[in-house]
């Protein structure tokens, strides 16, 4: 496979990743707005036709791997590029998050799968699943209680931790590769490389600030800092130890 | 001025090389990188050292021959340089300075700092040309040229193949050097015909010379000595997508 060939994967893939985390991450700011969003947005989720459903779980998960494994190849092939490195190893312009692109991504891909293990299939707490509510619900059957899940799951601290540095390492990675999406599409110029910089960086900033939000809010509140979530389901979802 | 100057050795290609440090006092400020080094190499004479091998010609900054990764700048630190061009009063009394040849798979290290480039001339084989006679120039204004095309292909036409671009980039890519070469000739009228099978096959010569994958740092163009700009690597990754598209479905 050519070298631009691999360019262009990982571009394509990553916008679909950079589309997704947005949309993500407007779904996730329903919590402040109290049980009854956000339990009602995750069961019409869960509730779409199952071709939908598993065809944009599918999607994702392909975006992922294909993401994944053309980083994997390119970086390889960079390593034999450059048997001997410099004595002195200095830039002129390329910033940490660019350098470390595979650093950040690798911690990225562990935060997906501890991610998904915690909140999605719900491995590791096995009891979120079980926890079940009418609030939200549209003909007032029980539904899966995604407000108390999320308030317990960043009930410990070192989750929260976790979440917002995961957070902040996405956001170092979005300000390198929502520009360089541009560049390897071909689609941009000098002209525009200092806007799309800028518009990647403020890019990554809100992805970081609105996946952030909830974690620290819920972090404050447990300190007792105010009172943003129903005290109600706050006290009733702090884990046993 | 007085330097020490930690400088890189290797008898041949299958030499793993190691670093030499020496001391070389009485520099004048105004003589240029190349004349400080023709310096040294008359003190080892006489000290009875092998003089180090470095790449030289014009030692007026166009014919792209004198390389040296200098403090880990390719061309050493100053902007829009090349080495033969950079000049000693850029550096101070006192200073050690680092010297090091381009590094990179595709570029073999033959003795000391020389290193062979003949894999930018595969690049040039496998597309760098048009298939038309060279016959006498024709005439002015025969072929209408847009100015801003014409000023751009020139732009392009600048580089001088020195291979800073490779040496900068953390993934040895040669990049830069391909897009500006495919690029000048797929801007003009003449280079135009031959521009799909021009990209494909200077890319696929690249990747078989063995060079990295570009990830758009853009230390390529900070350190070219012609300043060609990140614009025509945009174009080689744009026409090679189309290129690729439409032998895809054809």
């Amino acid at each position: 496979m050519s070298s631009l060939v691999k360019k262009y994967l990982m571009a394509l893939s990553g916008i679909v990743l950079i589309g997704f985390v947005f949309v993500h991450m407007a779904g996730n700011l329903q919590v402040l707005l109290g049980q009854k969003a956000i339990n009602s947005y995750a069961h019409t989720l869960q509730s779409l036709p199952l071709p939908i459903l598993w065809g944009s779980r599918m999607f994702l998960f392909l975006s992922v791997v294909v993401h994944v494994v053309t980083a994997i190849l390119l970086i390889k092939e960079n390593r034999a590029a450059r048997p001997v490195r410099n004595d002195v190893e200095v830039t002129k312009r390329t910033g940490w998050s660019s350098l470390n692109m595979g650093l950040t991504g690798s911690i990225l891909f562990a935060f997906i799968v501890f991610h998904l293990l915690h909140f999605t299939i719900r491995l590791i707490h096995p009891e979120f699943g079980e926890w079940e509510t009418r609030v939200g619900s549209p003909d007032n059957t029980e539904i899966h209680d995604v407000y108390r899940m999320i308030l317990a799951g960043f009930n410990i601290d070192l989750v929260s931790v976790f979440y917002v540095v995961a957070m902040f390492l996405l956001c170092r990675h979005l300000a390198h590769g929502v520009s360089s999406t541009f560049q390897s599409l071909g689609l941009r110029s000098e002209c525009w490389k200092g806007r799309l910089d800028l518009a990647a960086k403020g890019y990554a900033w809100i992805i970081f600030v609105g996946f952030s939000i909830v974690p620290v809010t819920v972090t404050a509140q447990k300190y007792g800092l105010f009172s943003l979530y129903d005290p109600d389901v706050f006290s009733t979802s702090a884990l046993r130890p | 001025m007085k330097l020490t100057l930690k400088i890189w050795r290797q008898s041949e290609q299958k030499d793993p090389g190691r670093f030499e440090t020496h001391c070389i006092d009485g520099v004048s400020e105004d003589s240029s990188f190349l004349e400080m080094l023709d310096q040294l190499n008359e003190q080892l004479l006489e000290e009875g050292v092998e003089p180090v091998a470095f790449d030289h010609d014009c030692r007026e900054g166009i014919c792209g021959m004198c390389s040296l990764t200098i403090n880990g700048f390719a061309h050493g630190p100053e902007n829009s340089t090349t080495t033969c061009q950079l000049h000693m009063r850029k550096f101070k009394d006192g200073d050690t300075i680092t010297i090091e040849p381009f590094r990179a798979r595709a570029f073999p290290v033959l003795r000391d700092l020389v290193v062979d480039r003949s894999a930018f001339d595969k690049i040039i084989q496998a597309g760098g040309f048009i298939s038309v006679r060279t016959g006498s120039a024709p005439d002015g204004n025969a072929l209408p040229i847009p100015k801003d095309e014409s000023d751009q292909a020139m732009d392009a036409a600048a580089c001088i193949g020195c291979g800073a671009c490779v040496a900068s980039c953390k993934n040895a890519s040669a990049m830069l050097f391909t897009a500006a070469k495919a690029g000048h000739l797929n801007l003009l009228p003449q280079g135009k015909a031959e521009q799909e099978k021009r990209v494909l096959d200077m890319v696929s010569a690249m990747d078989g010379a063995g060079f990295g994958n570009c990830r758009n740092y853009g230390e390529c163009s900070a350190s070219c000595p012609k300043d060609i700009s990140l614009d025509f690597i945009s174009k080689l990754n744009r026409d090679h997508a189309k290129a690729k598209l439409k032998k895809l479905f054809s």
